[in-house]
Order: C-alpha cells, then structure tokens, then sequence
C-alpha cells in the first residue's frame, strides 16, 4: 500500500467518509470529525506509519491537507 | 494581545507586573468583543454602567455567576458557528449549565490545556490509563464535562485504556495486560477523585487482601481533578489520598487540579508543594462574600476566576460557587511563577457539581 492510500484508509475507517470527499475536509465539517472522531483518526494514521504525533501536532492538524503536510515533516519523515 | 501571542510565553514563567498587563490587556478586549456579539452581556454591562476602555486592572471587569449558564443560553457567535455545547455535571434534577464553544474557542481550550499540562508531565506522550468507563464520552453531541475532561486529557496519552467497564467496575485483566506491554515505561493515570478513590484504590486494596496480587504504579504520574467534596465528607484529606495511592500501588506523583467547565482549558494544576497554580492564561481572585471585595492572601473568599479563553461565550470573568484561599504569588517553592492557592469547598447552599462530586453523590 503507498503511503497515500494508507492515509486515506486511516480517514475512511475512522471517519467513516467515502474517499471523494477527503480533499478540503477541515476537522469539524463533518459530525464524525469532532474531538471523539479526532483522537480516533491520530491513532489510525499513527498506526499506519508506526510513529507517534506530538501534542502540538495533533492540534495543529485540522484538515486532509494540513496532516499531509504534518507527516511530511522531518521527525515522521512520510512521503507523499 | 492575542491569545496566539499569550500562547508563546511558557505557562508558569511570567510575573505579576507583567501578567497583570497581559491578562487585563486580553480581558478588556474579551469584555467589548463580547458587549458586541452577546446581548444579554450588553445589557449587564449596560445596566451597571460599565466602561471596558476605562479598565486599569482585571479586577475591575464585572464577574458574571456561574449560575447564568444554566438561567441563559449566553453565545457571542451565531447558532451555526457552535461545533461543540458542553455542560456542567450535575445531579440527576440539576440545571446544567451550557457552554456553546466555535472552532477557535474549543481549539484555544485544547492548546492551554496542552501548555499546561505538558509543563508538569513533558511534552513526550506516554501510555494512558483512564480511571473511567468509556461509555463517558459515547454521547457526542452533548458533552458532558466529564467526558470533556477525559477527552481533553487524551491528547496526552498515546496508547489509552479504560481501567472500568461500563458497570464501573475495575477491569484487573485489562489493567495487569496493559501494565505489562508498558512494563518499565512512565505511565500517565487520569481520572476524577471520587472514582480514583471508590473504584481504584478501594478494589485494589480489596485485591491485594484477597489474592496478594499488587499493581507497580511506581512509574505512573496520576491527573485527578473534579471535586473533593464526597471524600472530605469521609473524612480523607489530600494528604491521605496521595499516601494510600503510594501505599497500594506505588504511585506517588500525583497532582489535582481545579477547573470548570466554564473554563475549560486554562485550568489550576497543583504542584508539587500541594498549591494550586493560576497559568499565564488565567487568574484567580478571592472575593468577600458580604461585599464582594478583593481579599488579601491568607483570607478565605469566593472564588473569581478569570480566563484568557473564551470567545465564544462571556465566560472570561465569573464568580464560582467555591471557596478559596490565596496563598501567594510568584513565591510559591516549587518555583512557577503566577498566584498560588488552595480551594477550600463549596459555598453552603451550593448546589453539588464537579464531576467527582456530582457522581459521587449516588453513594
């Protein structure tokens, strides 16, 4: 699995979302996405790629968009 | 100030010249944003006459009483901008309050919290046992302050497991396989009081007397928080609560906190001194329940608490129902700058809250 199918998965099976609407998708559009759903998606995307996000980063990660960017970092070294 | 600008400042760094510029500086600024957007708070402000331009000092904005939140739906955003209503615990029968959060409010909640709680435990995220049942947070559209709490806290937890079952019983299984995978790992415990003491300590006391079987919390640092009111009824004090933790498990890093669901975010960790701590993001200040007057430190008053939080709702300056005493500023020995002081209970004829006490009051 590439990267980038890995962190669709980690959005459709925890936010349970169809892949279409992953694009432009910020925390809070959908219901599913609240703090409860938050929590659930860090801990998928985290076991996908087998790291572990920082506080800060885990707030800062607000949209589809953004946790690309987030991952891409450095310390978690995920390419897209 | 912005909240973004207050956020760079490490949480316990800022003395009181300084803090006092910054925090009525936000204040002020809160009090027009929230004449503006909050009718009901115009027409406070309006009917006391009060002018934010003329404020020198945070302890003149006007406190609102916790109460109003349950009496008024008090929002200074559009229905449609609200992604989260909180509110308070109360016994079965209680008015609740209502707490309506937008996205920049219920995110600055969760960024203060992090500063906060992050300089007492370190940034690193640890494993993360939750004194609670998971059904807490299953409702996700009314969050009760319970479950706000829980999950606020999660953030910084990496691999988390529910200690209870639904029936609130201790899961020894679950436990003893989960201090196994983190054997020799530092392990975050998070929980309220009354539950920490009624369905933690009690049961492994009672496991320990019927099997012999221990748990090694010696590693663990324990986050409690929501009222003390049942337990002192019981006559444990602080004290003894830390000590029979440390006597049954091993634990002993243990801190309480103060907070509300009015305020969620900027909450007052205790130290390792056993002293209550007032963040850059946040004051506290003891009133004279005659006359309403600022006391000295020493002096046991009502409780004002003030926050650089909440933008969604006027909830920057309230007056709790509990009492308190301030102890100091700045001195505290543990080193955090910032006022310092301890909550000494609810006011008489307070109604019962607090999500220790409010769950406590079943038993």
């Amino acid at each position: 699995m590439t990267n980038i199918e890995k962190y669709n998965n980690a959005f459709v099976n925890s936010l349970e979302i169809t892949e279409d609407r992953l694009a432009g998708l910020k925390y809070q559009d959908i219901e599913a996405w609240d703090s409860v759903g938050h929590m659930t998606l860090v801990a998928a995307i985290e076991d996908a790629f087998d790291i572990m996000l920082d506080t800060d980063d885990i707030i800062d990660f607000n949209s589809y968009e953004k946790g690309k960017e987030i991952l891409s970092k450095e310390e978690y070294g995920v390419a897209f | 100030m912005t909240f973004d600008e207050i956020l760079t400042s490490a949480p316990y760094s800022v003395g009181k010249a300084e803090k006092e510029k910054i925090l009525t500086e936000r204040l002020a600024e809160l009090t027009r944003l929230h004449r503006k957007n909050c009718p009901e708070y115009a027409a406070i402000l309006k009917s006391i006459g009060f002018d934010e331009n003329k404020i020198s000092d945070c302890s003149e904005i006007p406190f609102l009483p916790v109460r109003l939140f349950k009496e008024l739906e008090l929002r200074s955003v559009s229905q449609e901008e609200v992604v989260k209503t909180m509110t308070s615990s109360g016994t079965t029968g209680q008015a609740v309050s209502k707490i309506y959060l937008d996205r920049i409010t219920s995110s600055n909640q969760q960024k203060a919290l992090v500063k906060i709680v992050s300089s007492f435990t370190g940034s690193n995220r640890m494993p993360m046992l939750i004194i609670d049942c998971p059904s807490v947070i299953k409702n996700r559209a009314m969050f009760s302050a319970r479950g706000a709490g829980i999950l606020g806290f999660s953030m910084f937890g990496s691999d988390r497991q529910y200690a209870l079952n639904d029936d609130m019983q201790l899961d020894i299984e679950t436990v003893e396989k989960f201090l196994e995978k983190h054997s020799g790992e530092r392990i975050l415990l998070f929980g309220f009081t009354f539950m920490i003491w009624q369905h933690f300590y009690r049961e492994l006391i009672k496991l320990r007397e019927t099997t012999g079987k221990t748990f090694d919390l010696s590693n663990g640092i324990l986050i409690h928080g929501g009222g003390w009111k049942k337990l002192v009824s019981e006559a444990v004090s602080q004290e003894q609560f830390k000590e029979s933790l440390t006597d049954v498990c091993g634990l002993c890093d243990v801190h309480d906190y103060y907070g509300m669901v009015e305020q969620t975010g900027s909450i007052y960790m205790q130290c390792e001194c056993g002293h209550l701590h007032a963040s850059i993001f946040s004051d506290v200040m003891m009133r004279d329940p005659y006359d309403f007057r600022i006391l000295p430190n020493g002096e046991k008053g009502i409780i004002q608490v003030v926050s650089a939080i909440p933008e969604s709702y006027p909830g920057h300056s309230l007056l709790t129902e509990d009492e308190g005493i301030l102890l100091g500023e700045d001195d505290c020995p543990c080193g955090r700058l910032g006022k310092y002081f301890t909550v000494v209970g609810r006011l008489k004829n307070a109604e019962i809250r607090g999500c220790s006490d409010t769950y406590a009051a079943k038993f």
